[in-house]
């Protein structure tokens, strides 16, 4: 039986699909995009409003499937604010395409509470329901200008992409479940901390296979192919969606499992079986996630050099941003979960921030993610393109940039769990990054004839954009408040 | 407070030399003459205030702070906003406003394009280098250290001269990846400390009293030594510099010189020294190798340059291979010639990028070959180049000179062969020189040039140089007082016993 205050954990939930009925009934109604886009935000408002009346009972384990704690609440606000934002962009985008636009944001609440769900999900099955959730609206989303070829490419990629890595995710499910008998992720860590004989082939091969799953959904070398072409394919806030929502949720999943594999007390998930021995730098899948992350940052850095298109120079930059991240996931239990979240809340912004410029930029007809898009950018859209160079020298890791604190936190963190060898490779692999990010600021900044007139921007998303950048400087110049919280939320899991 | 306003006022007026940029161009260019101008007036204020004040230090704070401000900034890792002057960073910083005044100056007729942004980067920059030069909080100062790169590849990239998207992102990277093995290097340093004592912290004084295994200190010096070889830039990483200099601006080249260099040499005898001074006596014979090597290669070089800009780059290679000398033989007469040469080839390249850049605004070109009789044309001009020529190659009565005499000094007590080999680099050094008097302003006027002199604007900028080159080679000796306490207190920090100049 569900008790009421389990309803009250779960109001964000509640809230995000009573919201996505309530789009498609508006369309069903009246077609207009302003209503719709104004009914989902309103709707992703009061979710991330809900979070607080539900941290009054957290933390609380909703059902066998959903453990509703700080942390996931966290998480999910991040997640609902991130959606808001891509809302926002979207409005932007599809305002300046005609007819059928208002599906798009049916499908944008779906698949943010997909993203809720992985967050907050203690079992096998929640984890599986809710990257479905997130991953089927992410195809349509994907395709959603038919009339092109590229959206179209990326939503078939993708679609293929997502099936693969659901099959290999399921498999892997399936041995740990044929070893241990259990899909809760409580079941299984207090089994592998416990001292009876187990399968333990049948364990590994599981955690390599739900591995390889999510290293497809980060897009980590070597499952990161589809990633520039379906960057550069999907539309402009679709792209930025994938980017933020779809990963952080993943990393918020990954993390808990990786606490709990490290701390064994703490009842939650253990996929990485070799580290529940208490020794976070020994065991072949510590070892094969060290192999993911180095790969990550030099393969990431060093294609992205290569590019000439923003879009997909972005799209590679996050396969090396996702390998960072790793660094600091395999350092030690409650500074990894503070570094992980805090780096991520930087990435959020960072990434929303440039993929908003590219949006804003962009039209349904035609994508501005070419260089010769940004060159001279500086002298005609002042605004746009010193938030764009922002952006990308916080990508950088450069000072008075959130990018900047992050990137010092990881280091940290790795120094702290003495990975030298994979901060060796950060250090290097960032320092060769600056390339290719100033190559696209030095555009941005070169002399050049106007281009082609560049479509007018609402007033909302130059808002939005603004308070991004507002929130990129603070967060690098006083980042303390930030951590205050991130280091409350670690302390509810560690 | 005045130690924040030093580094408030370049950030504010860069701000607004910006925001005021649409309402004319000279606008931004009074916007940030005031805004240098003010922080000259407030570093000299300082100096004259502190003048002749008696420092305490002791070997459990071997620091000898004249100004100090210190507020909690990010508490989670101990980091807070400290800074703090002593005599080295006073005379940096008199230095950094000084050729900041110019560098506005300077860049009044070059620049006409985008006015408002480049005095934007231009006083950004000198933000950073103040921060840098004051902060002894180590995030902080690896902050402004970071801070003060993007303005000026900034200047570089937009304002520069042919090849500048190049040079300025080659300037970035190599500064870049030194900058993040010093990051590793703090962090570790940071966290050693943390860990034997219980207490994160990232302030210098307490850093200080780090213990550390022989192995592990060589490791963490020599991240610092990285990011420092680089900036200063030491033979075989000063590859960035010649391009950097020659495609900046000519502010730009005056800061990079005058001021970015010294951060460098300035981390060396901040850093090196008093946080490890195990590890860095057992690298010195090795550095100061480096050193003389760079005296001499960067002398050969500019020997054989075409590109007038190109040949005063190398020198700059040259002149701070004295400096790392100095530094590196670690001693009274080293340490004070080093911090004097800092000085003075601040001053004296900083004199030869501008009259190269007014040569260059005249004759659209820099080349040495289609120059020649110029001083026919512009005696004036001529007249200033030479006396500058003399002094880079260390002419006495001219800074320079005093410099470098010292650090042959310092040098002779540590390695007699050394001292001999740099010697020998001060003498390439005048083959240079000669050429560029013989090549530049002598000789028949074969190309026919008749160029208007030096105007009342540049010879005002000018005029200040002189009297500081000559200043600082016939009556150095107010530079060695500011000094003299916190070098002590170096020397003391580093575990050695004080050695006075001049005091017996």
């Amino acid at each position: 039986m569900m008790q009421p205050a389990d309803f009250t954990a779960l109001l964000p939930f509640l809230i995000i699909t009573a919201t996505s009925v309530a789009v498609m009934l508006l369309i069903a109604v009246v077609r207009s995009h302003r209503w719709t886009v104004g009914l989902t935000t309103l709707g992703l408002t009061a979710a991330f409003f809900s979070l607080f009346i539900s941290l009054r009972v957290a933390p609380r384990q909703v059902t066998p499937l959903l453990l509703v704690d700080r942390y996931a609440l966290f998480y999910i606000g991040l997640i609902v604010a991130g959606a808001a934002a891509v809302a926002l962009f979207s409005y932007d985008y599809f305002e300046k395409k005609e007819g059928r636009r208002e599906e798009f944001y049916v499908l944008l609440l779906v698949a943010t509470l997909g993203a809720a769900v992985l967050a907050s999900s203690s079992h096998f099955a929640s984890f599986f329901l809710g990257l479905e959730t997130l991953s089927i609206p992410l195809f349509a989303m994907n395709a959603y200008l038919p009339d092109r070829k590229r959206p179209l490419e990326a939503g078939i990629k993708y679609l293929i992409l997502a099936a693969v890595s659901s099959a290999f995710l399921l498999f892997g499910m399936a041995l740990i479940y044929a070893a241990l008998g259990t899909m809760s992720f409580r079941r299984i860590a207090s089994l592998l901390a416990g001292d009876q004989p187990m399968e333990t082939i049948l364990i590994l091969s599981g955690a390599v296979l739900i591995l390889t799953g999510v290293g497809f959904k980060l897009s980590l070398v070597p499952f990161h192919l589809w990633t520039p072409d379906v960057y550069e394919g999907a539309p402009a806030p679709v792209t930025a969606f994938i980017a933020t929502v779809s990963k952080g949720a993943m990393f918020a999943l990954l993390l808990r499992a990786q606490v709990a594999a490290v701390n064994p007390t703490l009842q939650t998930a253990a996929l990485i079986p070799s580290a529940a021995a208490g020794d976070p730098a020994a065991g072949p899948i510590v070892f094969l996630i060290a192999l993911i992350a180095a790969a990550s940052m030099i393969a990431g850095n060093f294609l992205a050099l290569l590019q000439s298109n923003v879009k997909r120079i972005l799209a590679y930059s996050s396969i090396a941003q996702m390998g960072y991240i790793l660094v600091a996931f395999l350092a030690a239990g409650r500074f990894a979960v503070e570094t992980v979240t805090f780096y991520l809340v930087t990435y959020f912004v960072t990434t929303l921030g440039a993929f908003g410029v590219v949006t804003l930029l962009s039209h349904p007809d035609r994508e501005a993610d070419q260089i010769d898009d940004y060159r001279g950018l500086f002298w005609r859209r002042p605004l746009l393109a010193g938030i764009f160079t922002a952006m990308l020298l916080s990508l950088a890791g450069l000072p008075l940039t959130a990018g900047f604190v992050g990137k010092f936190y990881l280091v940290a963190a790795g120094a702290a769990s003495a990975l030298w060898t994979l901060v060796f490779i950060l250090v290097i692999t960032s320092g060769i990054s600056v390339f290719y990010y100033l190559r696209v600021i030095v555009a941005l900044f070169a002399n050049a004839e106007p281009a082609a007139p560049i479509a007018s921007i609402s007033f909302l998303g130059r808002g939005l954009i603004i308070v991004l950048a507002g929130l990129l400087i603070w967060l690098g110049t006083y980042p303390t408040p930030l951590i205050r919280i991130v280091q409350a939320m670690a302390a509810g899991v560690g | 407070m005045i130690l924040v306003w030093l580094i408030l006022i370049p950030l504010i007026g860069g701000l607004l030399a910006w925001a005021f940029g649409r309402d004319g161009k000279n606008t931004s260019r009074w916007i940030s003459l005031i805004a240098v101008g003010l922080g000259f007036i407030l570093s000299i204020v300082l100096w004259v205030r502190n003048a002749g004040r008696v420092m305490t230090f002791s070997a459990e704070r071997p620091v000898a702070w004249l100004e100090e401000i210190n507020l909690p900034w990010i508490p989670r890792f101990g980091i807070t906003f400290h800074l703090a002057m002593d005599g080295l960073s006073l005379l940096l910083i008199v230095l950094t406003f000084f050729l900041g005044i110019l560098s506005v100056l300077a860049s009044w007729r070059e620049i006409q394009e985008r006015v408002g942004f480049f005095h934007f980067n231009l006083l950004w920059v000198l933000s950073g280098i103040v921060g840098v030069f004051l902060a002894v909080d180590l995030f902080l100062f690896y902050f402004a250290w970071e801070l003060m790169l993007i303005p000026m590849t900034f200047l570089i990239a937009i304002w520069g001269h042919e090849r500048r998207i190049y040079a300025a992102i080659k300037f970035f990277i190599f500064t870049h990846i030194g900058g993040l093995l010093m990051l590793i290097a703090i962090l570790a340093l940071y966290l050693i400390h943390g860990r034997a004592t219980g207490n994160y912290s990232f302030a210098y004084e307490d850093l200080l009293n780090t213990p550390l295994r022989p192995e592990t200190a060589r490791w963490i010096m020599l991240g610092f030594f990285a990011s420092f070889a680089v900036k200063l830039p030491m033979f075989p990483f000063h590859t960035w510099l010649p391009d950097a200099h020659t495609e900046a601006p000519t502010a730009g080249s005056v800061i990079l010189a005058g001021l970015l260099l010294k951060t460098g040499a300035y981390g060396l005898l901040r850093f090196i020294f008093p946080l490890f001074p195990q590890a860095a006596r057992e690298v010195a014979p090795y550095v100061m190798t480096l050193g003389v090597i760079g005296i001499i290669y960067g002398a050969f070089l500019a020997f054989s340059q075409t590109d007038l800009k190109r040949l005063v780059a190398y020198t700059s290679v040259s002149h701070l291979g004295f400096v790392l000398l100095g530094v590196f033989s670690w001693n009274a007469l080293g340490i004070q010639g080093a911090v004097m040469e800092m000085l003075a080839h601040g001053i004296s390249t900083g004199a030869l990028f501008i009259l190269v850049g007014q040569i260059q605004e005249r004759t659209h070109t820099r080349e040495i070959d289609r120059m020649g009789g110029l001083w026919s044309t512009m005696p004036r001009w001529s007249g200033v180049g030479f006396l500058f020529t003399m002094a880079a190659i260390g002419l006495p009565g001219l800074g320079n000179f005093i410099a470098e005499v010292l650090v042959l000094l310092g040098t002779y007590r540590v390695s007699v062969a050394l001292t001999v080999w740099a010697a020998v680099g001060i003498l390439v050094g005048t083959f240079y020189g000669m050429r560029l008097v013989q090549k530049v302003f002598h000789g028949p006027n074969r190309n026919g040039w008749t160029l208007p002199d030096l105007g009342t604007r540049e010879i005002l900028i000018l005029v200040p140089l002189i009297l500081t080159i000559v200043w600082l080679g016939i009556y150095p000796q107010p530079v060695f007082e500011t000094f003299q306490a916190t070098m002590e207190a170096l020397q003391l920090a580093a575990g050695q016993t004080a050695v006075a100049l001049g005091r017996g």
